[in-house]
């Protein structure tokens, strides 16, 4: 099967990553580096500066993100890979049920939860809610503002992106020798101290791909801060939407921008490789 | 390992409450008589007959559906092919194309799409092609492979090297033993993977929305379009029928493997007692 001969089947394959891949990403670093006209220039990257506000903005949220999705994602997975056979499969299938619908209509039915005469307001008024919060905080309110903040934004990042940190994670735990658990025990390790001492460290690799693939998606996200955010919260995503296909049509702009954003993932997954071997499985589930 | 007590039976019941919440309520209004989406106006099931007439969102479904297949399927040759070609590579030669074959999953989606953009705007500037169902294709092809790639390539990795050989040893022809023997182990990982980019290609939007053109639309580039106004109740009503089809089809899957495992098992236990039964039958 390891014949020679058999390297040909890769042939077209490269051919094609090699246009479609690679050109691509060579074509952003040049547009990055020139103007309309075609000569070298450093301008699209000095103009980011004004911009500075939007990649805090982003990073910062994309990490609150992140640690929530690790604080639901972790716990969940955990209980997931102790439970029965059974329940597990029921478990998995519901993880990966939401997945099948497009994500924008579930982002955009958060819309009708979170609005101000959304569902959640409504359910709060009908139960009488906002009379206990005015009597105990001596507020004067009818309703919470949720949408249009920027902590709509994590929710919707946290919602969309949740499943791809609690399969990594669970797929790393599940196989986890329980031999190696029972011997922690003989030892005389308690299980607060088995959950220290042996699981948490063996399931770092699911936890740091499932950093990497909750943070690239959410701090370049622009349909979760267009649908809750109101165009109120500006990220990464937006500027560069906006710089090929939106009002500000410049993409040479939009190049450097992406690849400022595709430096920083590198940089990211140079951390991961140093991290945890075991990387790949990982991330097939 | 110990059970799971109360406490975090609770946890998973509120996270698992949390991600299905949305989905509940799109189910529910897409009952709804009237066009709101937050009152309840009474039970009707006008918007599903409303939907099957409505062209931009069947013209949109199809478009998604056709691209997907396709896209899915030419991934699926091509990925596998590719991924027999890696393996049987040198070290150095594959560890290079496996990082370039993790570009596209790895990267951001914008990156990926903008990037593809460029490249057709680009070579728009020579060839004579405009942006449309033929570059969404290429793009989703190209995001669909490595994940084919990296399904098949493990199983490629548990074959056993020598029983292919042993079926050209016994006169089978190259191809006839990759059909035979190798095929059949690898199977698995081939459908996975297919199921994988099949998966990928009908959630995507951010590629596709840079790369499809104007004039041609997936659902979930409708779907964005309509939320800058208002998304008609139609689009419950598809997203409601589209969650059914996946819930029976998990279900299905769910079945047959319990099923399997099922007799499996009992085989397992009439083959580990035979003595243990002739025995008891002796006995009577």
């Amino acid at each position: 099967m390891r014949s020679k001969r058999n390297q040909i089947l890769a042939v077209p394959y490269v051919v094609w990553m090699a246009v479609f891949v690679v050109v691509p990403l060579l074509l952003i670093v040049v547009y990055a580096f020139t103007t309309k006209d075609g000569s070298f220039t450093l301008a699209n990257f000095s103009t980011m500066n004004q911009y500075l506000g939007v990649f805090g903005n982003s990073f910062f949220l994309a990490l609150v993100a992140t640690a929530i999705c690790i604080l639901l994602g972790y716990p969940l997975a955990y209980f997931l890979a102790r439970s029965g056979h059974r329940m597990k499969g029921v478990a998995m299938m519901l993880i990966m049920l939401p997945m099948w619908m497009n994500f924008l209509l579930r982002t955009y039915s958060w819309m009708s939860l979170l609005e101000d005469t959304g569902l959640i307001n409504r359910l709060l008024q009908s139960i009488r809610f906002f009379d206990l919060w005015n009597g105990i905080f001596g507020t004067n309110i009818e309703f919470f503002h949720m949408i249009n903040t920027p902590g709509a934004v994590v929710l919707g990042m946290v919602y969309n992106f949740l499943p791809f940190m609690v399969l990594p994670i669970f797929s790393v735990i599940e196989k986890i020798d329980s031999r190696v658990i029972e011997a922690a025990q003989d030892l005389g390790a308690n299980s607060r101290r088995v959950f220290q001492k042996v699981v948490f460290p063996l399931s770092l690799p699911g936890v740091l791909s499932g950093i990497t693939m909750v943070f690239i998606p959410s701090v370049s996200t622009f349909v979760i801060t267009k649908l809750l955010g109101g165009g109120m919260t500006m990220m990464l995503g937006d500027l560069i939407e906006m710089q090929f296909l939106g009002a500000a049509y410049n993409p040479h702009l939009g190049s450097a921008i992406s690849l400022v954003m595709m430096i920083v993932v590198l940089i990211c997954m140079a951390v991961m490789n140093r991290f945890g071997e075991g990387e790949e499985e990982a991330m097939l589930l | 390992m110990k059970k799971n007590g109360l406490f975090s039976r609770l946890f998973m019941g509120l996270v698992f409450l949390f991600l299905y919440a949305p989905i509940f309520v799109l189910i529910v209004f897409s009952f709804n008589a009237t066009k709101s989406r937050t009152v309840w106006g009474g039970f009707s099931l006008d918007w599903y007959a409303k939907l099957f007439q409505n062209t931009q969102i069947m013209g949109a479904l199809y478009t998604t559906l056709l691209v997907s297949v396709i896209a899915a399927a030419i991934a699926t040759i091509a990925g596998t092919a590719a991924a027999i070609g890696f393996y049987s590579m040198k070290r150095r030669p594959r560890t290079l194309c496996l990082s370039v074959n993790n570009i596209p999953m790895t990267n951001a989606d914008i990156v990926t799409g903008v990037s593809l953009m460029l490249l057709f705007v680009f070579a728009g500037r020579f060839l004579p092609f405009k942006q449309g169902f033929a570059t969404l294709l290429i793009a989703h092809i190209t995001f669909d492979i490595p994940y084919v790639i990296l399904s098949v390539l493990p199983k490629l990795r548990q074959l056993d090297a020598n029983i292919y050989e042993a079926a050209q040893d016994l006169g089978a022809t190259g191809f006839l033993a990759f059909r035979k023997v190798v095929l059949p182990e690898i199977m698995p990982g081939v459908l996975n993977g297919m199921l994988i980019a099949f998966t990928m290609s009908i959630d995507d939007f951010v590629i596709s929305y840079f790369t499809a053109g104007s004039q041609t639309s997936t659902l979930a580039m409708v779907i964005y379009s309509m939320t800058r106004r208002k998304i008609s109740p139609e689009i419950n009503a598809l997203s409601t029928l589209m969650f059914l089809v996946v819930l029976a089809l998990l279900l299905v899957i769910n079945i047959r493997q319990a099923n399997q495992d099922k007799a499996a098992k009992k085989k397992a236990d009439k083959l580990a007692a035979p003595g243990s039964a002739a025995l008891l039958d002796t006995q009577k």
